[in-house]
């Protein structure tokens, strides 16, 4: 570490007031405070601060996405043995996805990384550690076969569109990661839905790599379904879709991670659910079409319902901000979400949709609840 | 008055949100002595929105409870000379502000002498704290500044315990004192038609120093620290709405006024404790306001860069190694300064870092007490999370949207957020644990400066 420091020292000047590349500061702050928490004291205020930053907090998020990444690996190579009929073993498996999974992670990552650097050089601010996690999860809400060039462009679109135009990092209406995908959902519909994207290669065999969603959807029947997918496959998460939205068990892992540390709002993870079951349920009693009929516990399992519960309404810049709020903006995404499934049958992704229609709306929900308070003090001030 | 009546009135407050920090370095409940400092120190500073008029030229002798400053716009309010002895000198900062009237003490203090037989009427108890420099110990909210004499405060509050990090002991700090704690009572209870409350601690049982006070509404404040910060119990007890004006004091300035009324004279002593994982041998000691700190920590320190902070560290002001008391405060804090860059700092487990989060391992050993230094831990960042502040303000008030109603000057969202009921020292904890590094409690006094020039 001794090496990093004097490196680090030893190039500061150029990068300084002054110094020849002094327009790059915030590109070599960017490393400086990546490889070492800066030696900055407080100067007013609290003497003391609490450990945690934003570095922190979003490494936390990542971590809660591993158990996500690791078992969309496996699944990739797992959906794609059952496709071709090939036998394979778990490691095969394994690597088989690794290497598919792998150039989306390092395309993210590097085509969005060059975008904030590149906003931050020319405005002059820090690099924020928003990306570290929005990088992680656009290629994980992606179908497997996407496109590298069609990811670095959905990744250009939510950086710029979704997050710099407003200000950068925490100035942002949309959720950055759902812009992307929506953004390749609208302009590449035939990439983003339909059968054949969700399995890689699964154009052999006239296999169908359709989802349950899509299945659904296309008016396929509940019973007939769940004779090709059982419960178990569906909570553990050997069916096609999404990398990183399959597995229940590895959502609720990251999920239990995020409320453990605090970093997650259980608030919203919570009303998210309910508000899920509860539409889900109603459209039961009803029964009009399959996805009416398809029981509610199985509504919130299928799709990317769980992981857009857990890892994208919780996104706290673009969520309601007030406690409250976070309630009634939680139940509406879930109540949203089963309502475009079920209505919409040509977008079945209804969770995508509902949560950026509720970041819309999550300041509308806010400004009624901070009005409240305001009127109370108000009443009380006039009694 | 009543006293059946006032039980019936008391409240029981029992707050959840908060955060208590346990540091290394806690003062044991010993007296220390040490060489009585030869050097004082008056501060303009310490008085919030008071500007200055000096009373002396350097040189000039003073004695205890002589006008050393008065207040240019209110000029009843006088800042006195807390030991008799000269002035050395005069401290002038940019644009000649003053910064410091520094008194060389003599061998023994001399005190000016005040009549207090005729002491029974509000204005005659006013009239005699102004003159001996005891006044300024009411300070009133909104705005945290020095009462107003003139002023007819709703209610007067005494938090009689700090429950923020390494805090003083008031139980301990008044032991034996039942008696002058009662006289000052007597005198402050008269300078409001209102209620006195006295909030006295429920997470332990308080001294009877206070649970026998009389004359005043005895109210329990029990949960995690802020539930000793006095702006937090006035909310609960009987907020603050706009035009009003409510007064607090500290348990030890009572013991002062207790003593001008008994004795006559204008002692501005008080019982300050000196902690912080720096100090060798963390004890209690008899200090007097404005004193020279340097005698206590004289061989009582350990090696290394260190933050001295005349108050606690959430609120205190740092201050050097010859630097002197604040005049409100009872605390001394040495903690090492965090001038250091840690490898990879925010990736490691982190068994010894303090956070209220559990992103650090820390969390393992939840009754540990930490040693923590004056490290920013990150840098600043724009607002992303959101919920934090709310944990630890146990206030009905928005804390984020107030502080972005400030940074707006949106004057009317401020008063409809609640901005006369807050203080910055109730905001500390915000600052503290914020994700974002912000600097919650200069941007809300910022807003009540704002709030105070508009009133005015």
């Amino acid at each position: 570490m001794k090496v990093f420091r004097n490196l680090l020292d030893a190039i500061k000047p150029n990068f300084e007031r002054g110094g020849k590349l002094e327009k790059l500061y915030p590109a070599y702050d960017a490393f400086e405070t990546f490889l070492f928490v800066p030696d900055h004291t407080t100067k007013k205020g609290t003497h003391i601060k609490d450990a945690i930053d934003l570095k922190r907090t979003m490494f936390m998020v990542i971590v809660a996405l591993i158990p996500c990444v690791l078992f969309g690996m496996w699944n990739v190579g797992y959906q794609y043995s059952i496709a071709s009929g090939e036998s394979m073993t778990f490691i095969k498996q394994f690597n088989f996805g690794f290497w598919k999974f792998l150039p989306l992670i390092i395309v993210s990552y590097a085509v969005g990384l060059a975008v904030e650097f590149a906003f931050a050089v020319l405005r002059g601010h820090q690099v924020n550690e928003g990306y570290l996690v929005t990088g992680m999860l656009i290629p994980l809400t992606m179908p497997i076969d996407v496109p590298l060039w069609m990811l670095a462009i959905s990744v250009i679109f939510a950086v710029v569109i979704g997050k710099e135009v407003f200000g950068g990092t925490g100035m942002n209406i949309l959720n950055p990661a759902l812009t992307a995908r929506a953004f390749l959902f609208f302009a590449y519909p035939s990439w983003m839905s339909g059968d054949k994207v969700w399995v890689q290669n699964a154009s052999v065999d006239g296999y169908s790599g359709a989802t349950i969603l899509g299945d659904l959807a296309s008016s396929m029947n509940w019973q007939s379904l769940s004779g090709q997918w059982s419960m178990s496959d569906m909570f553990f998460g050997t069916v096609p879709g999404s990398v990183g939205e399959t597995s229940m068990v590895a959502i609720i892992l990251g999920a239990l991670i995020l409320l453990f540390t605090g970093v997650g709002s259980w608030r919203i993870i919570l009303s998210t659910f309910i508000g899920g079951y509860f539409m889900a349920y109603l459209f039961n009693l009803w029964g009009y079409n399959e996805l009416m009929s398809t029981p509610a516990h199985i509504h919130l399992m299928i799709g990317s319902f769980a992981f857009g519960a857990v890892f994208m309404a919780t996104d706290p810049v673009t969520a309601s901000q007030t406690n409250k709020g976070k309630y009634i903006y939680g139940f509406l995404i879930g109540v949203f979400a089963i309502l475009i499934r079920t209505f919409n049958p040509a977008y079945p992704e209804g969770m995508m949709l509902a949560i950026l229609l509720m970041n819309i709306f999550a300041p509308l929900i806010d400004h009624y609840i901070v009005l409240a308070n305001v009127n109370k003090r108000l009443k009380r001030a006039t009694v | 008055m009543n006293i059946e009546f006032d039980e019936l009135m008391s409240k029981n407050i029992i707050l959840k949100k908060g955060l208590n920090i346990k540091l290394e370095g806690k003062a044991d409940k010993v007296y220390a002595s040490t060489k009585p400092p030869k050097s004082y120190a008056i501060k303009p500073d310490d008085f919030h929105n008071l500007t200055p008029k000096l009373a002396v030229k350097e040189s000039e002798r003073v004695s205890a409870g002589d006008c050393i400053f008065f207040d240019k716009y209110n000029k009843r309010i006088k800042i006195c000379s807390p030991v008799s002895g000269s002035v050395k000198a005069i401290i002038r900062g940019e644009k000649r502000k003053i910064l410091q009237v520094v008194i060389d003490t003599d061998q023994e203090i001399k005190y000016k002498n005040f009549n207090v037989n005729k002491s029974e009427s509000k204005d005659d108890i006013i009239g005699l704290l102004l003159d001996s420099g005891l006044w300024p110990f009411f300070r009133q909210k909104p705005f945290d500044i020095i009462a107003n004499p003139e002023d007819n405060p709703k209610a007067i509050f005494i938090s009689s315990f700090s429950s923020s990090p390494l805090a003083t002991d008031n139980d301990f700090a008044l032991y034996g004192l039942d008696e002058l704690f009662q006289v000052g009572l007597d005198k402050i209870t008269k300078l409001t038609t209102g209620r006195t409350h006295l909030n006295v601690d429920g997470n332990t049982i308080p001294s009877k120093v206070f649970t026998s006070a009389k004359g005043v509404q005895i109210n329990k404040v029990s949960g995690p620290h802020p539930s000793g910060n006095v702006g937090i119990q006035i909310h609960h007890i009987d907020p603050i709405n706009k035009g009003d004006v409510v007064w607090y004091l500290s348990p030890q300035d009572v013991i002062s006024i207790g003593r001008l009324f008994h004795e006559g004279k204008a002692d501005f002593s008080r019982i300050v404790s000196l902690s912080g994982s720096m100090v060798l041998k963390p004890r209690y000691y008899r200090m007097v306001a404005g004193a020279c700190i340097f005698p206590l920590l004289e061989n009582n320190v350990n090696e290394g860069e260190k933050r001295i902070i005349s108050g606690d560290v959430l609120t205190g002001k740092k201050i050097s190694e010859k630097g002197y008391l604040g005049f409100y405060d009872t605390q001394i804090c040495v903690i090492p300064e965090g001038n250091s860059s840690e490898f990879l700092g925010w990736l490691l487990p982190g068994f010894h870092k303090f956070s209220m989060s559990k992103t650090f391992f820390s969390w393992l050993f939840p009754n540990k007490r930490f040693n923590l230094n004056t490290n920013n831990n990150g840098e600043e960042r724009a607002f992303v999370v959101t919920g934090q502040y709310e944990k630890v303000l146990p206030m009905n008030i928005f804390p984020m949207q107030l502080i972005k109603s400030i940074m707006m000057e949106d004057i009317e969202m401020m008063e409809g957020l609640g901005i006369y009921e807050v203080s910055s020292e109730d905001f500390a904890l915000c600052e503290f644990v914020c994700t974002s590094k912000m600097d919650v409690q200069n941007i809300i006094r910022k807003g009540l400066d704002l709030m105070l020039k508009e009133n005015s």
